[in-house]
């Protein structure tokens, strides 16, 4: 991926990251992540209906990456069905940890295919809050 | 200052995180290594040659402690470092000796060690923690202190020099006032210790608490100093091995005398002797020139910042050598990842003092911590890449 391009996109969702901003609403699965190598701590909510992701929000002070990821991902997740969200989230992990993923899962995510080691738990924040809150259906 | 003495700053590095831990000079790991190459052997139970040698070096530590912060030989324990001995004054001796209702002053630039004990000892006996509010520049002074005692206080707990803020406070006055109102003092110095003279007698403390590898020591060995009659009246929080005389099948014991009785089972030999070989190195360099060396590094870095516009400083006017800031805009840890890229170790966060926020309005920032291997070199390297901050996005991602 073009260095430029991947940069572009990280700082857009960056300094201006879809759904930041929580709600009052109890209809909402909740949960707060902060990682003890990481000084990112970010709270999440997230409604399911009909087995699909409705709506994922988030509030709090992060770093570029997490911050970026967080908004990346939600964008991937709204509307797909919770068998599929598992599967990308899956995907996303193998990708970070540098194990066999599937690109053609993850969209824009892919931007953090190269992602430097120091950075690894930033990028996962999104993908544990959301394994974190769809453990709670179970 | 001596910098060729450190073997890691023969690496292209600049070590700027030193409230964190320091680098070690090669006549404190030589003196380690030669306990596990020459001399191994448990202490205060062997009756052979090896043994002999290493109880010799390892009691002298604490006579080499009493002479660096002035206390008595028996009123020096040894611990795994300063949270240990934060939570042996709290379980060991305040947890038998106050009450419900009894009143604690603390502040809002504590280290989570001295606080996190206090609110568990508060939700097991029913202590007030009060905290002391900050001045405007988020320093501690004896006059808000003052402002906080009652009737009730009985305990003014506080770091020497605290880990964000690095404001100095002082001490000999606070122990002063102590001693007039009656009240227990007890002192972090874990980034005090480390860089100026300590008067433990002088300053009226009741227990002084540090660290080893905040001072060019080893990790895991740290120090408890106490006044001899509250440590014979303080309870064990480890019971075991080499601190009792007897104990029978009916349940009766007795415990060795102080400071034997707090230190159960083998401790960290090498460790201990390693610690006092770091205290003679810093005797020799002269405790005293350390801070004051510490603070013209850091009035030259503040100098050089000036012209710096979107720096936010949080501690221009503390007295030591630590210096808080953002970039205007951008979350600490961009920062500190930024200047990693530069071979530039700084650290980025909350500095475990969870509460400073209420104080400062930020949850998180940088901290460069100077000790007295940095020089002005350092500092240049630093405020080049700051300048260049623009650019900090194009780095990192």
């Amino acid at each position: 991926m073009d260095e430029n391009f991947r940069r572009e996109i990280i700082l857009d969702n960056y300094n201006d990251p879809m759904n930041r901003g929580l709600i009052e609403d109890d209809s909402y699965l909740k949960t707060r992540t902060n990682s003890e190598s990481c000084i990112d701590d970010l709270n999440f909510m997230m409604k399911i209906e009909d087995d699909t992701i409705k709506d994922i929000r988030f509030d709090g002070e992060a770093c570029a990456i997490s911050t970026s990821a967080t908004s990346i991902m939600i964008r991937s997740l709204i509307g797909k069905k919770i068998d599929e969200v598992r599967k990308i989230l899956l995907n996303y992990q193998n990708m970070i940890n540098e194990k066999e993923y599937d690109k053609e899962l993850l969209g824009e995510l892919n931007v953090y295919d190269n992602i430097q080691p120091n950075r690894k738990n930033c990028a996962l924040i999104p993908s544990v809050a959301v394994d974190k809150m769809l453990e709670e259906l179970k | 200052m001596n910098r060729e003495d450190f073997p890691l700053l023969k690496k292209d590095i600049v070590y700027l995180d030193n409230g964190a831990t320091t680098l070690k000079p090669k006549v404190v790991i030589d003196k380690m290594n030669k306990y596990y190459l020459e001399h191994t052997a448990n202490i205060h139970r062997g009756d052979y040659d090896l043994a002999t040698k290493t109880n010799e070096l390892y009691d002298n530590v604490r006579e080499i402690v009493r002479e660096f912060v002035n206390c008595d030989y028996h009123e020096v324990i040894y611990t795994s470092g300063t949270t240990m001995s934060l939570n042996m004054v709290v379980f060991g001796y305040m947890r038998k000796h106050l009450k419900k209702g009894d009143e604690v002053l603390l502040n809002k630039g504590e280290h989570a060690s001295n606080v996190l004990p206090w609110i568990k000892l508060s939700e097991e006996i029913g202590i007030v923690i009060k905290y002391v509010p900050l001045d405007k520049n988020y320093e501690l002074t004896l006059d808000n202190i003052r402002k906080c005692v009652t009737k009730k206080t009985k305990v003014i707990s506080l770091a020497h020099v605290s880990n964000v803020i690095g404001d100095v406070r002082d001490i000999k006055s606070i122990g002063k006032f102590c001693k007039e109102k009656n009240i227990l003092f007890n002192v972090d110095g874990a980034q005090s210790v480390p860089h100026m003279k300590v008067d433990f007698k002088d300053s009226n403390i009741d227990f002084l608490s540090f660290s080893g590898h905040k001072m060019c020591g080893p990790t895991g060995i740290g120090i408890l100093v106490g006044r001899k009659e509250l440590l014979e009246d303080m309870d064990p929080i480890f019971l075991g091995g080499g601190m009792n005389n007897y104990f029978e099948e009916d349940g009766s014991y007795e415990l060795k005398e102080v400071p034997t009785k707090f230190e159960a089972g083998t401790p960290p030999i090498a460790e201990v002797i390693g610690l006092g070989e770091t205290i003679k190195y810093l005797m020799n360099l002269g405790i005293d020139k350390i801070h004051k060396y510490e603070v013209e590094l850091k009035k030259y870095l503040l100098e050089q910042v000036k012209a710096i516009d979107n720096l936010i400083i949080y501690n221009k006017n503390s007295n030591s050598g630590i210096l808080a800031f953002n970039i205007d805009g951008v979350f600490a840890q961009d920062t500190a990842v930024y200047l990693n890229h530069y071979n530039i170790a700084v650290r980025a966060g909350n500095h475990c003092t969870k509460l400073l926020k209420d104080e400062i309005g930020v949850k998180n920032t940088v901290r460069v911590s100077i000790y007295f291997y940095n020089n002005k070199e350092d500092i240049d390297i630093l405020v080049k890449a700051l300048k260049n901050n623009k650019d900090i996005f194009k780095v990192i991602i």
